[in-house]
C-alpha cells in the first residue's frame, strides 16, 4: 500500500505538470508544440543535472548548498582554459570540467566524512569560498562570448537526433541514475545510508565514504554542468547561477525527496525540475510577468512539503515510538 | 506461518563431546577513554550450537558483538574461524568471514524492498555489475521459504510487522551463509507467539550446522534453547560451560559476583483513600473503555503483551495523546488532561519507557533536569534562580543517593541507573499523587532492580499512588498490590490477593478462557 | 560491578553544586577562543591600516553587522530549540517593500513602524505555523518561503524600487544617539542584553535548551514544545522586522534584492558564535563577538580596499575552520594519548 503510495506521489506531480500544461494549453497552444517542450525541456536540463545530484545528498541525510558555487567555478576556469588555450578538444574540457567539479565535492564529502562537520555548515562555507576563489582567479573580470573559442560556444547547442547536447546530457544524466540507484550497490547504498545510518554499519557500509560518494556525485554534475552552462549562455563571472543551489533543493523538495533522508526518487527529482522549468518558461507566454516565478516556486516547495508529510502521516501513532527512530 | 511449535521443546540434540569450536577468541582487550571495555576476554561458538552470552548491562556484551561484526577493532588478542586467525577489519570482512548479526530492534532499512534488505552488501550481479533484480528477488523468495515465512520479497520493509520484519533479518542472515549468528536479545520486543516462533527458527538454524551466539535477560530462555554459557561480567569473562552443568542460581551469581536476592521486597499493603478514577477512557485505534480506580499508596500493576494498548494508554492518561472518549477523577473532581503539563499540574508523572532518549534530557546538567518540572516554584516572575534549582536538586537527589562528581554534570555522562534516579528526583520533586512507571526494570541489571523495585515500595509506602507497566510476571506479581490485564486495548481481567497466579494473567493477556480449560 | 563497593563507601558523600568555577568555565570556553580571535583582528587591522581606529571609522564599521547581528539574536534561539529560519532576508524584503507600498499612500513614520513590526511578525507566524501546526520541516518550509516572501516583493516591485522615505525615517538606519554611538549600535547593544536575559537568565531560555537537547523528553516535563517553537518563529520574524526598518532606513530606497544572501550570513555569524547547528548549545555572548569579528573583518579588508567577495572566502573559511580546527585538534590529543 505504502508503494503504491510512494508512486502516487509522482503521479500527483506528474498530474500537476499535465493540468498546468493542458491550463497553458487551452490559452497558448503554442506552448505544448513538440519544438517549444523540446526548448523547455533544454532550458532545464541543467535544473534536471543538479537536483539528480542533490537528490543523491539528500538521501543520505545530507544537503549540498555549494552546487550553484561549483558551477559557477568550473564555468570560469574551463572559460578561462578556452581563452588561454583556444586549441583545446571539447572532450579535455569535459573531462576537466567533470574533475574538478568531483574535486570541490570531494572536498565537502572530507569535511563531512573526516570532521563530522554537519553538511549544511561545510557547504555554507564552501560556496562562499568557491565563488570568492571564482572572483580571485578572473579578478572579477567577465569573460564573454568574442573570448571563447566557437568549438567552446557551439558544443552544448549542437543536435542530434533533433535535441541539443545538452538536452542529451541531461537524458544521459537521468538513465545513469536510474542505473545507479536502482541497480548498484552504491546507489542503495545511499538510501540504507539514509534510512537507517546505525543498521547501515552493520551491514558492512561506511556511512561516511557513502556521504562523500553523493557529494563527489553532485560535485561531478555541477562541474559538468559549469561547461555547459557558460558554453551554452556564451558568458562567464562572478555570479552566474547565484541562489540556483535554492532551486536545485527546491526541484528535490518538490520531487518528495525527504529533507530527512532515506526517500526519494529519480522520477522525483526529474519531475521537480521539470515542474520548475515549465512554470519559468510558461510566465512569459501566459503573459504574466516573470517576477512571479519566485513565488510559484516558493508555493509549489511548501505545498509539495505539506503534501508529502501529510500523505506519510501515520494512523495516529503513539509519538513516543517514533522519536525513538528519530535519533 | 511457522509449523506448529508442540514439542519442540526437547528436541536439543545430543551435544557432542569432541567438537571444535567454529570461532574461538582469546585474550580479547578493547578499551575506550577511561574505560576497558573488554579485557583478555575469550569466548568459544561450537557448530549446531546455541551459546548464550549473559551478563548484566556493561559487562561488555555489546562490545564483544561489535568487535566480532568488525565494529570495532580489539586492542589485544586473537580472533580465529575454524582454528585460522583472521581480522576484520571492516563490518564487510566480518560477514564475509560468515559472521553475521541480527539485533535487538531488527536494525534494516524501511525505505528499501525486503530483498534488497536481504542482499544489501552482496547483492547478485549481471554480467555488467548492475544489480540483478530477478535473481535477488528469485533468491530471497527461496530463503523466505526455507525459514518457512510467507512475505512477499518485493514488498517494502516497513509494510511489515516487527516479527516478520525479524524474518527478513533472519533471511539475510542466512543470505550471506553465515556459519557464526549473533542473535542480540532477539525476543525482547516479541509476543508470546512470536517468541515461539523465534525459538523454532534458532533450532533451524542449529540443525543447519549454524554456530549461534544468543545474548538474553531472560532466564527461562537460556535454559530452554542454549546449549552453552559464558558469562561476563565487568568486562571480564567469568564463565563458560555446558548448560546442563549449571543451575540458574549459579548463573546469577556468575553475573553479579554475588548471589542476590531475588525476593522483592516485603510489602504491607496500605491503601488509603481513591485518588484516580479513569471512567471510559478510549482511543480511535489504541484502546477502548479503559476504566479503574487507583488509591494512595497503592502499587496498580499493568500486564498484557506487546501491543495490547498499555503504553498508549498511559501517554493518553499523561496528556501526550488525547482520549476520544473518557474522563478522569482526581480526589474526585473531574479533572481534564490534554497535555503532560496539565497531568503534572493535576499530580500525575510519567516515567517513560525509554529512559535515555525520552527520560533524560542529555546536554543539559543534572540540576537543570531536576527542576525542569518544577521551574514554576523555583524561578521567580519567569526569571530562574539557580541557587534555588539547586537547592531542590540537593533535596531529592540525596534522598534517592545520586552518585554524581556534581549537580552541574552533564547527566549523559552518568550510568544508566544514576540517570534513572536524576529522572525519578525530578519527578518526585514536584510532588506527585500518582507516578506512571512504564516498564521501569527493562533492560537493566539485576542489582538496580532490585534498587528500583526497593524504592517503588518505599514510594507507595509514603503514600504515592503507583501505576507501573510491566511486561515481566515475577515483577507484576512480586510489587503489584492488585493487577490488571490488557489484551488488544481493552481491560481483559483485574486480579487481586489470591487470584493473582501467573497462570491467570497468561491466560487473561492471551484470550484463553478460563472455562474451556 | 566492582565499582559498586566503592561506591557504597562513600554513600554519605555529598554531591558537590559545581565541578568548575565559573572563571574556570569562562578559560575552557568557545567564546573565550572567539574573543581571541576578536582581538588578533582588532590588532591585524590596526597595524594594516592607519585609519582603522578612527572613532568615526569604527563607528561607521559597525554598520557592517549592526542588523544582521538583530536577526542573529533570534535565530541562535532558534537554532538551540532545534530549527532554522533561512527565509529572514525575504522578510526584510517583504516588510521593506510593505513599508515602501505605505510610503505610496502618504504613511508617515510611526505607522511605517508598525507595518514593519506588523510584516515581520507575520511573515514569523506563516513559519511557525508551518512548522509546528503541520510538523514539517523548517529547513523545508523557510527555503519555501524564502522564496515566496522575496517572490511577492519581486511581484510588487518587478525592477522598480520604492523611495521616498520620510525625512525622520532616516534616523533608525542613519541617526546619531551620541557622539559616535548610533541609533543602530545602541540598539544592537540593547538587544544583546535582552536576548541575553531571556536565554540565560528566564524559564522560557530555560525551555529552549530543553527543546533543542530533547524535544520528547520536553514535552514529557510538561513543555509545551510547539508553544516554544511557535514563539522563537515569531521573536525571529518580529527581528527581522527592526532589520527591515533599520536597513530601510539606512539605504532610503526598497527594492526586492535587499539584503539578499543574508540568511547566510545570519547562520554564519550565529554558528560562528558557538551556537550548535544540530541544536541544544550556544550563547548570545558568543553570537555577538562573532557578530564583531565578522564586521571588524569586512571593515579591515575594506580598509585595505580588499573587494566584498574576497571577505567571503575569509567568512567561509573561518566557519569551516572554527569547527574543524577544534575536533582536529580534540582528534590528535587522542591519538597522542592513545
Amino acid at each position: 500500500m505504502t508503494k503504491s503510495l510512494l508512486k502516487s506521489r509522482e503521479i500527483v506531480l506528474a498530474a500537476a505538470i499535465l493540468v498546468l500544461l493542458l491550463a497553458i494549453a487551452s490559452r497558448f497552444p503554442a506552448f505544448v508544440a513538440p519544438s517549444n517542450l523540446a526548448n523547455v525541456f533544454n532550458d532545464t536540463a541543467p535544473l534536471i543535472m543538479l537536483a539528480l545530484g542533490q537528490m543523491a545528498v539528500i538521501v543520505t541525510r545530507c544537503i549540498d548548498l555549494s552546487v550553484a558555487a561549483n558551477l559557477a567555478l568550473t564555468g570560469m576556469v574551463v572559460a578561462m582554459l578556452n581563452t588561454l588555450f583556444p586549441g583545446l578538444p571539447i572532450p579535455v574540457i569535459l573531462f576537466v570540467a567533470t574533475s574538478l567539479g568531483a574535486l570541490m565535492g570531494l572536498a565537502n564529502g572530507l569535511l563531512v566524512w573526516k570532521l563530522d562537520i554537519p553538511p549544511i555548515v561545510v557547504t555554507l562555507g564552501t560556496m562562499t569560498v568557491y565563488r570568492g576563489i571564482i572572483f580571485l582567479i578572473s579578478d572579477g573580470a567577465w569573460i564573454n562570448a568574442h573570448e571563447m573559442s566557437d568549438t567552446f560556444k557551439a558544443f552544448p547547442r549542437e543536435t542530434i537526433l533533433g535535441l541539443p547536447v545538452l538536452s542529451w546530457f541531461a537524458i544521459l544524466t537521468v538513465l545513469g541514475f536510474v542505473l545507479l540507484i536502482g541497480r548498484t550497490s552504491l546507489g542503495r547504498a545511499f538510501f540504507a545510508v539514509g534510512g537507517n545510518p546505525h543498521a547501515a554499519v552493520y551491514t558492512g557500509i561506511n556511512v561516511g565514504r557513502t556521504q562523500c560518494a553523493a557529494f563527489v556525485l553532485s560535485g561531478a554534475l555541477a562541474g559538468l554542468t559549469g561547461y555547459l552552462w557558460v558554453a551554452r549562455y556564451a558568458v562567464a563571472y562572478v555570479d552566474i547561477a547565484g541562489g540556483f543551489e535554492l532551486e536545485v533543493v527546491a526541484a528535490c523538495v518538490i520531487g518528495g525527496i525527504s529533507i530527512a533522508g532515506g526517500i526519494g526518487s529519480v522520477g522525483g527529482a526529474l519531475l521537480g525540475a521539470l515542474f520548475l522549468g515549465i512554470v519559468k518558461n510558461a510566465l512569459p507566454v501566459v503573459n504574466i510577468s516573470p517576477f512571479w516565478q519566485l513565488a510559484i516556486s516558493g508555493s509549489a516547495i511548501i505545498i509539495a512539503v505539506a503534501f508529502n508529510a501529510t500523505s506519510n502521516r501515520s494512523k495516529g501513532r503513539v509519538i513516543l515510538k517514533k522519536a525513538e527512530h528519530a535519533q | 506461518m511457522l509449523a506448529n511449535t508442540q514439542g519442540i521443546e526437547n528436541v536439543h540434540p545430543p551435544v557432542t563431546q569432541d567438537q571444535k569450536p567454529v570461532l574461538s577468541l582469546q585474550g580479547i582487550s578493547k578499551s575506550f577513554p577511561g574505560v576497558k571495555a573488554l579485557s583478555e576476554v575469550s569466548l568459544e561458538l561450537y557448530p549446531g550450537e546455541v551459546t548464550a552470552l549473559v551478563g548484566e548491562n556493561g559487562a561488555g556484551k555489546s562490545t564483544i558483538v561489535k568487535v566480532l561484526t568488525g565494529i570495532y577493532q580489539p586492542e589485544e588478542g586473537e580472533i580465529a574461524i575454524s582454528g585460522v586467525p583472521v581480522t576484520f577489519p571492516t563490518a564487510q570482512d566480518a560477514g564475509k568471514a560468515g559472521v553475521t548479526a541480527i539485533h535487538q530492534e531488527t536494525v534494516l532499512f524501511d525505505e528499501l524492498s525486503v530483498a534488497e534488505n536481504i542482499f544489501i552488501g552482496h547483492a547478485p550481479k549481471t554480467r555488467f555489475g548492475l544489480i540483478d533484480k530477478k535473481e535477488m528477488r528469485q533468491r530471497a523468495r527461496d530463503l523466505l521459504d526455507r525459514i518457512g515465512a510467507s512475505i512477499d520479497p518485493s514488498v517494502l520493509l516497513k509494510e511489515l510487522g516487527i516479527a516478520n520484519k525479524h524474518l527478513v533479518a533472519i533471511a539475510r542472515a542466512l543470505s550471506i551463509d553465515a556459519r557464526i549468528v549473533i542473535m542480540d536479545e532477539p525476543t525482547a520486543s516479541l509476543s508470546h507467539k512470536e517468541i515461539e516462533e523465534t525459538y523454532e527458527l534458532v533450532e533451524r538454524l542449529k540443525a543447519e550446522g549454524k554456530a549461534i551466539l544468543f545474548i538474553s535477560h531472560k532466564f527461562d530462555e537460556i535454559f530452554r534453547i542454549a546449549d552453552r554459557y559464558t558469562v561476563f561480567r565487568d568486562g571480564q569473562m567469568v564463565g563458560a560451560g555446558k548448560i546442563r552443568d549449571v543451575s540458574e542460581p549459579d548463573l546469577v551469581r556468575l553475573m553479579v559476583g554475588r548471589s542476590v536476592d531475588q525476593v522483592f521486597p516485603d510489602r504491607k499493603p496500605n491503601r488509603g483513600p481513591e485518588v484516580l478514577r479513569v471512567v471510559g477512557y478510549s482511543h480511535p485505534t489504541e484502546f477502548e473503555d479503559i476504566g479503574f480506580s487507583l488509591r494512595k499508596g497503592e502499587i496498580l500493576g499493568f500486564y498484557g503483551l506487546v501491543g495490547a494498548g498499555r503504553s498508549e494508554f498511559m501517554q493518553a492518561l499523561f496528556g501526550i495523546t488525547r482520549p476520544s472518549k473518557g474522563a478522569i477523577r482526581i480526589d474526585n473532581e473531574i479533572a481534564v488532561i490534554r497535555s503532560p503539563s496539565e497531568a503534572i499540574r493535576h499530580g500525575i508523572v510519567y516515567v517513560p519507557e525509554d529512559r535515555g532518549k525520552q527520560g533524560a534530557i542529555k546536554g543539559l546538567p543534572i540540576f537543570q533536569n531536576v527542576s525542569l518540572p518544577s521551574l514554576k516554584n523555583t524561578s521567580k516572575n519567569g526569571f530562574l534562580r539557580l541557587a534555588e534549582e539547586f537547592r531542590l536538586t540537593r533535596d531529592y537527589t540525596q534522598r534517592l543517593d545520586l552518585r554524581a562528581a556534581a549537580l552541574d554534570q552533564d547527566i549523559g555522562e552518568l550510568s544508566g541507573g544514576n540517570q534513572q534516579k536524576v529522572i525519578i528526583a525530578k519527578w518526585l520533586a514536584t510532588q506527585p499523587r500518582v507516578i506512571i512507571l512504564d516498564e521501569p526494570t527493562k533492560g537493566i541489571d539485576i542489582g538496580s532492580k532490585a534498587a528500583v523495585h526497593e524504592f517503588m515500595a518505599e514510594l507507595a509506602a509514603q503514600g504515592l499512588a503507583v501505576v507501573m507497566v510491566s511486561s515481566e510476571i515475577p515483577e507484576v506479581l512480586g510489587m503489584s498490590d492488585r493487577v490488571i490485564v490488557m489484551r488488544e486495548g481493552r481491560i481483559a481481567a483485574e486480579f487481586e490477593g489470591d487470584d493473582l497466579t501467573p497462570e491467570r494473567l497468561v491466560r487473561a493477556a492471551a484470550g484463553i478462557s478460563e472455562v474451556a480449560q | 560491578m566492582s565499582s559498586s563497593l566503592a561506591d557504597e563507601k562513600a554513600a554519605t558523600r555529598q554531591v558537590p553544586d559545581r565541578l568548575r568555577n565559573p572563571l574556570q568555565r569562562f578559560l575552557a570556553s568557545w567564546e573565550l577562543l572567539l574573543l581571541g580571535v576578536a582581538v588578533a583582528v582588532f590588532v591585524l587591522n590596526s597595524f594594516a591600516s592607519p585609519y582603522f581606529l578612527d572613532p568615526w571609522n569604527l563607528s561607521d564599521a559597525t554598520f557592517n553587522f549592526t542588523e544582521k547581528a538583530l536577526i542573529a539574536f533570534a535565530m541562535a534561539l532558534l537554532i538551540i530549540s532545534g530549527e532554522i529560519d533561512l527565509s529572514v532576508a525575504s522578510i526584510i524584503a517583504l516588510a521593506s517593500t510593505a513599508m515602501g507600498f505605505a510610503v505610496q499612500l502618504g504613511a508617515e513614520t510611526p505607522l511605517l513602524i508598525m507595518i514593519g513590526l506588523g510584516v515581520g511578525l507575520l511573515c514569523g507566524a506563516f513559519n511557525g505555523a508551518l512548522v509546528t501546526g503541520l510538523g514539517l520541516p523548517s529547513i523545508v518550509v523557510t527555503i519555501g518561503t524564502m522564496s515566496l516572501f522575496r517572490g511577492i516583493s519581486y511581484i510588487v516591485l518587478g525592477d522598480q524600487a520604492y523611495t521616498g522615505y520620510p525625512s525622520d525615517f532616516a534616523f533608525f538606519g542613519q541617526g546619531y544617539v551620541w557622539w559616535v554611538i548610533s541609533f543602530e549600535f545602541l540598539l544592537f547593544a540593547v538587544m544583546a542584553i535582552l536576548f541575553a536575559i531571556l536565554l540565560h537568565k528566564t524559564n522560557f531560555g530555560r525551555a529552549v535548551y530543553v527543546v533543542g537537547n530533547n524535544p520528547v523528553g520536553a514535552l514529557i516535563s510538561g513543555i509545551r514544545v510547539p508553544r516554544v517553537k511557535f514563539a522563537l518563529f515569531l521573536l525571529t520574524g518580529l527581528m527581522s522586522g527592526v532589520a527591515a526598518i533599520c536597513l530601510t532606513s539606512r539605504l532610503g530606497a526598497t527594492r526586492p534584492s535587499i539584503a539578499f544572501g543574508w540568511e547566510l550570513e545570519v547562520v554564519t555569524m550565529v554558528v560562528l558564535g558557538g551556537v550548535n547547528i544540530l541544536g541544544g548549545s550556544g550563547t548570545i555572548p558568543g553570537v555577538v563577538i562573532a557578530a564583531f569579528v565578522m564586521g571588524m573583518v569586512t571593515f579591515g579588508f575594506g580598509l585595505l580596499n580588499v573587494p566584498g567577495i574576497v571577505m567571503s572566502i575569509f567568512i567561509g573559511l573561518l566557519l569551516i575552520g572554527v569547527i574543524a580546527l577544534p575536533r582536529l585538534a580534540g582528534r590528535l590529543l587522542a591519538a597522542r594519548r592513545g
